[in-house]
């Protein structure tokens, strides 16, 4: 076997800033598409609860386009398929005192809308989870949609929708790695790119992988302390009110 | 100096109400003086429930009108004298001069007994935290709850939630309250301790439409006792009119089967 261990330990424990900065992009990337994809799903839960069939069907369409369709080729299609089309194109923007480069906005905005679809649904099923009960005693009390949905529906929905969260965050670190085709030097181009410089192949990519492995037992932890953390400021009870059979399905992907 | 409009707290006139194809109230009308304590009876399916629901527009009606203290609810007269739905927030408006209280009590399980009763006064009628806190401890005190007021609803019986929901609903300082029956999801020994709580509301003078299956209650705390059947109103009168002499036959085949 061709493996030379002392590449493998210089990789893993002395990183070259190409990783470090590798890896700092793609924590970068995965916080800010997951809060774009967070905000962009409560809209679309909330809109696809309404009555309104303009609010309700260009959700559905939405959701059902992004799930219909690859990550990989909404993230192509987002960066160079309309910028070839002359319909768009994503420009570095100058932030003063740093440039945001166009390939990584394109990065978020893709990772973002194609997690807020899956978002949607899980706040959906989480804000279906709260009885109905709690509306009409919010409703009885002269509380309007919005005050009933932040103060007294999301706070419940949000103990059911936590988990599944933490799942979709586990999911988005490695889904940046497919940005690294619009030329985002994220962990794994910036693997390739060290590779092509020193053609040691196997030992990288298995640093690379055990980079995932230590972002995602790392964000595994915090999950955990975050789930037990709401489960504790929760009365005893309530927290198992929506049962196991709830909670699978809003894991479920 | 009481005008019509100051005499009557609530006035429901000609309420219809169907659920798809299935008519449910068939122009009930019911008129509440300040108060009052009104009990209403009925069979299941009567449609008790629901028409405390249309009072406070949980449910939309089909036709009629309600008004409280005077006030159209939920929809605005135009000049002409036409109606127009009411915006969400009007509706929310006249929503707080209406207490009421469920059979299920629904109180908010992530926040403490106090939380749950100042949440309306600060988030709806923007009343100060401490003025808040202040009038929540001396409801919970007039409920007999003072020791539980930092106690999530799980740790509380059924008859304590209860009483907090009364609480939570008074802290609002309602106009009248609607109860549907209170104490039907309750143990036997826990009725007693929120039944109590309702007699003294109606001896403190609030205006009351209660739902109950309890006749002992009706019998000592309404002023008037309506029931309904099939959607219509078929009989009202004084409680000891009612329980000793109805005199619709169905309210007598009612009474003979829960007394
Ligand atoms: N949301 C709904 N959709 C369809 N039908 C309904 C709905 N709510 C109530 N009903 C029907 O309306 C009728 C009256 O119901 P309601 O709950 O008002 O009766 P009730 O007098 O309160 O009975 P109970 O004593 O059992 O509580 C019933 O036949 C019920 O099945
Ligand atoms: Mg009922």
């Amino acid at each position: 076997m061709d493996f030379n261990w002392d590449i493998f330990w210089q990789y893993l424990l002395q990183p070259s800033d190409v990783y470090l900065y590798g890896l700092w992009l793609t924590c970068v990337i995965s916080v800010s598409a997951m809060v774009l994809g967070c905000a962009l799903g409560l809209a679309a839960a909330l809109m696809r609860l309404s009555t309104n069939p303009l609010l309700q069907y260009p959700v559905r369409f939405y959701v059902w386009l992004m799930r219909g369709t690859p990550l990989l080729v909404q993230i192509v299609f987002l960066y160079t398929a309309l910028a070839a089309g002359g319909i768009f194109r994503f420009e570095d923007i100058d932030l003063g005192w740093f440039i945001l480069p166009g390939n990584i906005q394109a990065a978020i905005i893709a990772l973002g809308l194609n997690e807020g679809a899956y978002m949607a649904e899980i706040i959906r099923a989480g804000i279906g989870a709260v009885d109905k009960g709690q509306y009409e005693a919010s409703r009885s009390l002269g509380m309007t949609f919005g005050k009933l949905m932040r103060r007294i529906v999301l706070p419940q929905a949000f103990r059911v929708i936590v988990p599944p969260i933490g799942n979709e965050f586990n999911v988005m670190l490695k889904n940046t790695t497919l940005v690294s085709v619009i030329g985002v030097q994220e962990l794994l181009l910036s693997t390739q790119m060290v590779t092509s410089a020193t053609f040691r192949v196997f030992e990288l990519y298995l640093v690379v992988a055990i980079y995932f492995l230590l972002l995602t037992t790392l964000w595994g932890f915090f999950q955990r302390w975050l789930e037990v953390r709401f489960s504790q400021s929760a009365p005893p009870a309530s927290s198992r009110m929506f049962g196991r059979q709830a909670m699978k399905l809003l894991r479920g992907r | 100096m009481t005008s019509l409009n100051d005499e009557f707290v609530i006035e429901a006139s000609g309420i219809h109400k169907s659920f798809g194809e299935l008519q449910i109230l068939k122009g009930i009308s019911l008129q509440v003086r300040r108060g009052e304590v009104v009990v209403l009876i009925g069979a299941s399916g009567s449609g008790k429930t629901t028409f405390i629901r249309c009072i406070n527009l949980l449910e939309d009606i089909q036709a009629g009108r309600i008004r409280v203290n005077g006030q159209a609810m939920g929809y605005r007269e135009r000049p002409d004298g036409s109606l127009v739905r009411d915006t969400e927030r009007n509706i929310a408006r006249q929503r707080r001069d209406i207490g009421m209280v469920f059979q299920r009590f629904n109180l908010f399980p992530h926040m403490t007994a106090l939380e749950n009763i100042i949440e309306a006064p600060i988030q709806v009628l923007g009343v100060s935290r401490a003025a808040a806190l202040e009038d929540a401890r001396r409801l919970l005190g007039r409920v007999g709850l003072t020791d539980k007021a930092d106690h999530y609803p799980a740790q509380l019986s059924g008859g304590q939630q209860q009483r907090v929901a009364i609480a939570r609903a008074l802290a609002m300082k309602p106009q009248a309250m609607l109860f549907d029956e209170p104490t039907s999801a309750l143990d036997p020994e826990t009725v007693g301790e929120v039944l109590q709580v309702m007699k003294e509301l109606a001896e403190e003078g609030m205006t009351m439409v209660v739902v109950t299956h309890e006749m002992g209650f009706a019998r000592e705390v309404a002023d008037r006792v309506v029931v309904l059947d099939q959607g219509e109103l078929i009989e009202q009168g004084p409680p000891e009119q009612i329980f000793s002499q109805p005199q619709h036959p169905r309210t007598r085949a009612f009474l003979s089967r829960v007394l």
